[in-house]
């Protein structure tokens, strides 16, 4: 899934301006601005508790660990409550960030490093190249997308790197369309122009003269990009198609439909923790957009 | 006259355009599909739990499943060429029959969240656009930005808690009372009770996609020089925002409204799961866990022909709604 707000490009005037080191003001702008500031908060404490997530519920989470379906407060030993097997929900969410995280975070590599070759080589060659390109990121764009990773991920066993690999696969076209517009309108500048006069090689253009400068709305789109594909994951897990061995957020959400008339926090719980994380990704995405695109907004 | 020779240029030009894209959609399936472990016979013979290797050779010979990729993807071609998407061995079908008994619902479902979608999101948006950093574009922000964080399913399930089982006003299962036997306005009424969550739960994510889409171009187009002029013509404000500012607001609000489509599809495949709904995503994931390729090619082709024919209505649309395009 994608945000519409950046298949357009961005400006590029002052871009020679931004390229130029000014990392404390940068840094202060980053502070000062309070979406941005929300969100890396949110998720920082997010990735805290993925991190140490063994010191923090050591054991296994899968383990039956005391009555099945404790409501949140009815024991102080487990403040979230327990699910229908026993298992402590707080030390099944503590856990399950982990999957969520570790897919989202690969799933938007893969993505990204698959949208920047091609949108980069389709933006900066032209012609026939890239039109061959355009026609395959169309291609891709007009099949749907969870059908697409439904698929990919049923041609293997559902691990999480396949999963991974699904989710990144199928979420590339819109990185492919943002780098080549970012490239397309670059490519005529008079800084590769001087680059190209130098003779400097293809190569060495793309790399290391655009691409630096076609990336303040590539990074926009990676928090999106990992946000989303937390999305497409829980989709997934909620659908059974998942690794049995690893806690999941939206796996959570699955086993739990049985339960949703007697005891509704066990579906209530994992989807908050999803969107809490999902929100704080997009409120850095949308604080990066603030900051790095200053003109969007009045 | 004028128009309608525009949008016939329009019409040429996007048709030709979809051409590619359709075979190359057709191949990429197809090779997609080739490299599923298993086929059909696999599946029927483990089901069957009796299957000698001749019974297994001869379900493979019936089904053409022996023949090289190359020969069955020319197979494959030139049934579609005659409108046969093959024949699902699992159900004992053919798969074009059985996605046509389940498209009207999906359909129904899509119709119904996409206009839903559209429509709360546009005036939503369009609101907070109007009061741009004031307090009403804050708090419209803040819960927008929550319905494009939430999982789609989860906003049914939540749904689903409050208005099925602890306030009983909808149903939550299947798209119409099983034995009921309604007919007339009580059929109506009972189906569109069945479609109500659903709906809601599909159209949740784009409702916000489009709130923030339509906020940011209507605060886009005030700046052009042509809302300047319609001010200076002394038109009334909410004239020039409904005929200037959100006719042209609308262009990348239904551009992105297409892109989504395939999202949209996409993610009918969990919504009709979670609720029951007999459409095309829930055969598709049957066809998965069934591993009956014809079936998922089928339903995976017509899901992106849905897709270019929705989005060619929609170069029409913006050939109607701007007169800029279709003119070279």
């Amino acid at each position: 899934m994608s945000t519409p707000d950046l298949t357009t490009p961005l400006p590029v005037t002052d871009l020679g301006n931004r390229a130029a080191p000014r990392k404390g003001r940068r840094l202060r702008a980053f502070v000062r601005n309070p979406t941005f500031v929300a969100g890396a908060i949110i998720l920082g404490f997010v990735v805290l508790v993925a991190l140490f997530a063994d010191l923090l519920c050591p054991g296994d989470p899968q383990d039956m660990a005391g009555p099945p379906l404790l409501w949140p407060g009815d024991d102080a030993e487990f403040p979230l409550g327990t699910d229908s097997l026993g298992r402590n929900v707080l030390a099944l969410l503590v856990h399950g960030s982990r999957a969520s995280l570790l897919v989202g975070i690969s799933a938007a590599a893969i993505g990204l490093a698959i949208g920047m070759v091609v949108g980069s080589v389709a933006g900066f060659f032209g012609g026939w190249v890239d039109t061959l390109l355009t026609r395959l990121i169309e291609l891709f764009q007009t099949t749907p997308t969870f059908l697409l990773v439904v698929v990919i991920v049923a041609i293997r066993e559902p691990s999480l790197q396949t999963i991974a690999l699904a989710i990144g696969l199928a979420s590339w076209p819109t990185v492919a369309r943002l780098v080549r517009a970012q490239f397309r309108s670059l490519r005529e500048s008079d800084f590769v122009v001087a680059a190209r006069s130098l003779g400097y090689s293809r190569t060495r253009i793309i790399v290391q003269e655009i691409l630096p400068n076609a990336l303040p709305p590539v990074i926009v789109a990676a928090s999106v990009m990992i946000a989303n594909a937390i999305l497409t994951e829980a989709g997934l897990s909620f659908l059974n198609m998942r690794d049995p061995n690893v806690v999941s957020w939206g796996g959570m959400i699955g086993d739990s439909r049985d339960q949703l008339r007697n005891a509704w926090f066990l579906t209530a719980l994992p989807g908050a923790a999803i969107a809490a994380t999902v929100l704080s990704l997009n409120l850095v995405g949308d604080g990066l957009n603030e900051i790095l695109n200053p003109r969007s907004d009045p | 006259m004028r128009m309608g020779r525009r949008i016939a240029a329009t019409f040429k030009r996007t048709a030709i355009h979809a051409g590619p894209t359709v075979l190359g959609i057709i191949v990429l399936d197809f090779l997609l599909l080739q490299l599923m472990p298993g086929d059909a016979a696999d599946v029927i013979a483990a089901e069957s739990g009796t299957a000698t290797a001749e019974t297994m050779a001869a379900l493979r010979e019936r089904f053409g499943l022996d023949k090289s990729v190359f020969t069955q993807l020319v197979n494959f071609l030139s049934h579609l060429a005659t409108f046969d998407l093959g024949f699902s061995p699992r159900y004992n079908m053919p798969v074009l029959d059985m996605i046509m008994t389940r498209l009207p619902s999906t359909l129904l479902l899509m119709v119904t969240a996409l206009s839903l979608a559209l429509l709360i999101g546009i005036v939503l948006g369009s609101i907070m656009a109007a009061w741009a950093g004031r307090w009403p574009d804050r708090v419209l922000s803040v819960v927008v930005l929550l319905f494009y964080s939430m999982p789609g399913f989860w906003v049914g399930l939540m749904a689903v808690v409050l208005f099925s089982v602890k306030l009983g006003w909808l149903p939550s299962d299947s798209s119409m009372t099983i034995g009921a036997n309604y007919t007339g306005w009580a059929m109506i009424a009972d189906r569109a009770a069945h479609l109500v969550l659903p709906a809601l739960a599909l159209a949740s994510f784009f409702v916000a996609v489009y709130a923030r889409l339509t906020r940011a171009s209507m605060l886009e187009v005030q700046r052009q020089d042509f809302m300047r002029t319609a001010e200076a013509k002394g038109l009334h404000p909410f004239v020039i925002q409904l005929r200037h500012a959100l006719r042209n607001a609308l262009i990348p609000v239904t551009t992105v409204a297409g892109m989504h489509l395939g999202n949209l599809l996409g993610g009918a495949v969990v919504i009709e799961t979670l609720f029951g709904w007999p459409g095309m995503g829930r055969l598709a994931l049957e066809a998965v866990l069934a591993r009956d390729f014809s079936v998922l090619l089928g339903v995976l082709l017509l899901s992106s022909f849905l897709v270019i024919l929705a989005n060619m209505v929609i170069d029409l649309l913006h050939a109607w709604l701007d007169p800029r395009i279709g003119v070279s």
